[in-house]
């Protein structure tokens, strides 16, 4: 099965911020919106729901935090309590000190990697990813509008993306077989 | 304009008043002599001096053989108990003194706290700012007053009025080689003419800041905003060596057998904090009477956001202090977290769940740092973890087992509480609350993040 696609390309990021509160306006659907920097607020505009990547990176952190704790009371407290240089390892909390740079580094370790490869995981980004990439000109100067024919009247949608700034339209018929 | 109402001024005073009375109270029931500190101790049933009763009496008990050498032991008890009684009596005698200072000092220091972060501001060119610099000026305004309490202070402990600096008592000295070497910077001719100093520079400053910010209303150039700019880069570099000697000065010489390198940046960073802190207290409070439309939530936010960083740099140099000297475990220096930790254990260690982990848990999502009441929470808890902090800071030096949070401290409190309300919201009425005339003021009333 097929479904058609119109591509909208603007070369200005104030024109397409406001074709994109436009378009949502007239309640088509954009699919994606591709741009060669992060645009300020579009994902607002787009109506995106806020990342929760702040939210993985704290559970990533209490997870290095336990990391670091649970070893360092195996290693140095339980398994093999040595005296080195007097320094009490009678119990965890007494030697504490000592263990907070390691406790804070491993939280930081957890909380970033973790954080990036969530990160790339969910933009499912790799080495050897085939690039997504429409139009080559939305890397370096243009911004490009993806909207879904759906069963809107194309002669229409053109006209009305036309309306809101755009430079080019073109229809693209894509498979989908994802 | 603001105008001052006067429920907030009868408030004010009220506040002031029982302060006041609770200063005198405390200071007249301060015991003047050990007989009087003896009998505090039966009517508390404090264990010490039971303790040392039965001491005696076992030892008088046990040797009754030698009966010279027995007498000789009885007397040496005597003598001793006589000396803890003598050292309870100074200890107790100082602490009326000591929460006066440290009432004195926390104000003090969210004025200078303050001051550095305005400086920083204009220095820094800052563009969200400048909505909120005429409530820092008003906040600043408390250093003039604060800045003469503190002065007396610092003159009638340095020449030994009260007992509050061991160094200052001229027999202390003579039988004690350290502070006799240390005798060249720790004397009270030269404290009081460094505190003249550090107090002046600071006061000419604030007077010139605000002197240009209102000169600024009534020209249409930038040229008292570069004058600004000038004198904040100045002041700055000013500000960073006599915050450090000042640290020193002022409160590290309660213990005049101990030192530490990062002192300076630690007392610092607990001002920084303090002063964001009342600096979002009051901006909240102002803009809930509906004073100050043009401040918005990202303020508010990026208010936040600077007192949970600084409260993370406060943590950051609390434990890089502590850990070096635990870690080494050099004698003269570990003597200092030994006392705080075996005699101050709650409020030692309390400050750092106030001062660390409930800024840090509350104020990291960004969300919470938008809602109002929230950061007003976590301003008070900070302020109080603060008071702990110099509270920690002061009293194992001067009073040492004998502190506890009664009367004086928190009549001390109250009063300077009272003098900083009524001083600050005073100096908010005397000029417009937007400042006019500042090439970021409008970047900054159409700040958001």
């Amino acid at each position: 099965m097929t479904s058609k696609v119109v591509h909208a390309i603007y070369n200005d990021d104030d024109i397409l911020m406001q074709a994109v509160k436009q378009v949502r306006g007239e309640h088509y659907h954009i699919e994606e919106v591709y741009t060669p920097f992060p645009v300020h607020g579009l994902d607002k505009v787009m109506g995106l729901e806020p990342t929760r990547i702040a939210i993985t990176a704290f559970m990533y952190g209490i997870v290095g935090l336990s990391v670091a704790v649970t070893m360092m009371n195996f290693i140095m407290i339980e398994d093999w309590p040595q005296n080195i240089g007097g320094k009490p390892s009678f119990s965890y909390i007494e030697n504490m000190p000592a263990f907070v740079p390691i406790m804070f580094e491993l939280t930081v370790f957890f909380a970033a990697h973790l954080m990036v490869i969530t990160f790339y995981m969910r933009s499912k980004l790799w080495p050897f990813k085939k690039a997504e990439n429409p139009d080559v000109r939305t890397t370096d100067d243009h911004f490009l509008m993806a909207v879904d024919a759906g069963n809107h009247d194309i002669e229409k949608l053109s006209k009305f993306l036309y309306d809101t700034g755009a430079l080019e339209i073109s229809i693209v018929e894509t498979d989908e077989d994802h | 304009m603001y105008t001052l109402p006067s429920k907030l001024k009868m408030f004010a005073i009220i506040f002031m008043v029982i302060g006041a009375l609770g200063i005198v109270a405390s200071f007249l029931t301060a015991p003047s002599n050990t007989a009087e500190v003896k009998e505090m101790m039966a009517a508390h049933g404090d264990s010490h001096g039971a303790e040392h009763a039965t001491d005696t009496h076992e030892v008088t008990s046990d040797d009754h053989g030698t009966e010279v050498h027995d007498v000789h032991k009885e007397a040496n008890a005597h003598d001793s108990e006589e000396a803890h009684l003598e050292h309870t009596l100074h200890q107790l005698q100082n602490k009326p003194w000591a929460a006066l200072y440290i009432a004195c000092f926390f104000f003090f220091m969210i004025a200078l706290g303050v001051l550095a972060f305005y400086a920083v501001n204009f220095a820094a060119q800052a563009g969200w700012s400048p909505v909120l610099f005429r409530v820092m000026e008003a906040i600043t305004a408390y250093l003039v007053p604060g800045g003469i309490i503190m002065f007396v202070l610092l003159a009638l402990s340095g020449f030994h009025i009260n007992h509050l600096f061991v160094w200052a008592d001229p027999e202390v000295v003579a039988h004690d080689a350290l502070l006799q070497g240390k005798a060249g910077w720790l004397n009270g001719t030269g404290l009081v003419i460094r505190a003249a100093i550090f107090l002046g520079g600071w006061i000419l400053y604030r007077m010139y800041a605000v002197k240009f910010s209102r000169a600024s209303e009534h020209v249409d150039d930038n040229r008292y905003f570069k004058k600004t700019f000038r004198i904040s880069a100045g002041f700055l570099v000013f500000f960073l060596y006599t915050e450090s000697m000042m640290s020193w000065d002022w409160l590290m010489s309660f213990d005049p057998h101990w030192f530490s390198t990062l002192y300076g940046w630690y007392i610092l960073a607990g001002m920084m904090v303090c002063g964001i802190t009342t600096i979002a207290l009051i901006t909240i409070f102002l803009k809930s009477q509906g004073y100050l439309e043009f401040v918005n939530d990202s303020h508010i936010h990026d208010l936040a956001k600077f007192m949970f960083g600084f409260s993370i740099f406060w943590t950051y140099l609390w434990f890089s202090q502590f850990m070096l000297i635990w870690y080494a475990n050099i004698p003269e220096e570990v003597t200092y977290y030994i006392t705080r930790i075996e005699d101050f254990k709650l409020p030692f260690f309390g400050m750092l769940i106030l001062n660390f982990l409930f800024p840090l848990l509350l104020l990291m999502n960004s969300d919470y740092k938008r809602v109002n009441w929230f950061v007003v929470l976590t301003g008070i808890v900070i302020l109080a973890g603060h008071y702990v902090d110099l509270f920690v800071l002061i009293m194992p030096g001067t009073v040492g087992t004998s502190w506890f949070i009664g009367l004086p401290e928190i009549s001390s409190l109250l009063f300077f509480f009272g003098l900083f309300v009524f001083v600050v919201f005073t100096a908010l009425t005397k000029a417009p609350l937007l400042m006019k005339n500042n090439p970021f003021i409008k970047e900054s009333k159409n700040y958001h993040y």
